[in-house]
């Protein structure tokens, strides 16, 4: 379903589709992160993926236009990268653990003290919140401090600052 | 716009938005409970704005909340969260160290949670209100 919705938004020239694909795309993995019991970050992807990236990308389509632009340069260099990129990708798949493996290093890292000690340590049943908020406040708090950054370069880039208002009137 | 005036879409709406709002609500403080947390609250909250403004234009959506006021919130949020880390370096705790901000560590840990979680909420939900009216306004 992934694959078949990826191939669509390739295909497509309108750009309207491929928001809309794009949104269907998040919708997908969202269910895919359910079937891998990651509850929050399928929420996150639903929220996010399907929901506001899909209103954001609109409301730049009714900015700009509808349609891409045909171009005439030569697609071969790009695709020999991606091509490349991607078998790398694919090729070093073969030294991941297998899916589940109970001997991997993710499990066998810190995850058996955050599920055993961290009702003790932080109290709260939701470990995804105790790694997050907690064990990792830092990295949480790169994240948001990225989002505010975000929002600094956008209200740069579309001059809706106060100063830059008075700049042009 | 059409859209405006569709009375479907605006009765669907008011029963929605409210929901949608306190559902915000829901998923920011049961974040320690249940899935969620400040990211996902924070974006269902700009989402219920955003379909306030949809549908009523940003001129009626400013009286809610303005592009300023959402500024506002989005840079309070992360102040919050790095103020809790400061306020534990003044209780004699490390940076973001919450174990030190109630009468003992666990309950430091759930009051430190919440706040920082409500902090990463209205800085999310403050960036994408402020993001999206950007870019409503942007054609005018």
């Amino acid at each position: 379903m992934l694959a078949v919705t990826a191939i669509a938004i390739i295909a497509m020239r309108n750009i309207l589709s491929v928001i809309m694909l794009g949104g269907i795309y998040s919708l997908l993995s969202a269910t895919f992160f359910v079937l891998l019991d990651a509850v929050d970050v399928a929420f996150t992807e639903a929220a996010v993926g399907a929901g506001i990236s899909t209103v954001l990308f609109l409301s730049a389509l009714a900015a700009t236009g509808k349609h891409q632009a045909l171009t005439r340069k030569n697609h071969i260099i790009p695709v020999f990268v991606v091509l490349v990129t991607g078998a790398g990708l694919i090729y070093s798949t073969s030294d991941m653990p297998a899916f589940g493996d109970p001997n991997a290093p993710v499990h066998t890292h810190v995850a058996p003290r955050y599920i055993q000690q961290s009702g003790e340590e932080i109290g709260i049943p939701n470990i995804v919140t105790s790694v997050l908020a907690s064990y990792r406040a830092f990295d949480t708090l790169g994240e948001v401090a990225v989002v505010f950054t975000a929002l600094i370069a956008v209200l740069l880039l579309l001059g809706l600052n106060r100063g830059s208002r008075q700049d042009k009137s | 716009m059409s859209v405006r005036k569709n009375p479907i879409l605006l009765e669907s709406s008011h029963l929605l938005i409210p929901a949608i709002l306190l559902f915000a609500l829901y998923v920011q403080f049961h974040g320690d409970y249940g899935p969620g947390g400040g990211f996902q609250a924070g974006v269902i909250f700009a989402s219920g704005i955003i379909l306030y403004t949809l549908l009523h234009g940003t001129k009626r959506a400013e009286k809610v909340i303005s592009l300023n006021t959402a500024k506002v919130f989005a840079a309070l949020g992360l102040l919050l969260y790095a103020g809790v880390g400061v306020f534990g370096i003044i209780l004699g705790g490390n940076y973001l160290d919450y174990n030190v901000l109630a009468h003992d560590p666990v309950h430091g840990q759930h009051w430190g949670i919440l706040i920082i979680e409500f902090g990463v909420g209205i800085t999310v939900a403050g960036v994408i209100i402020s993001i999206f009216y950007a870019f409503a306004k942007f054609k005018k």
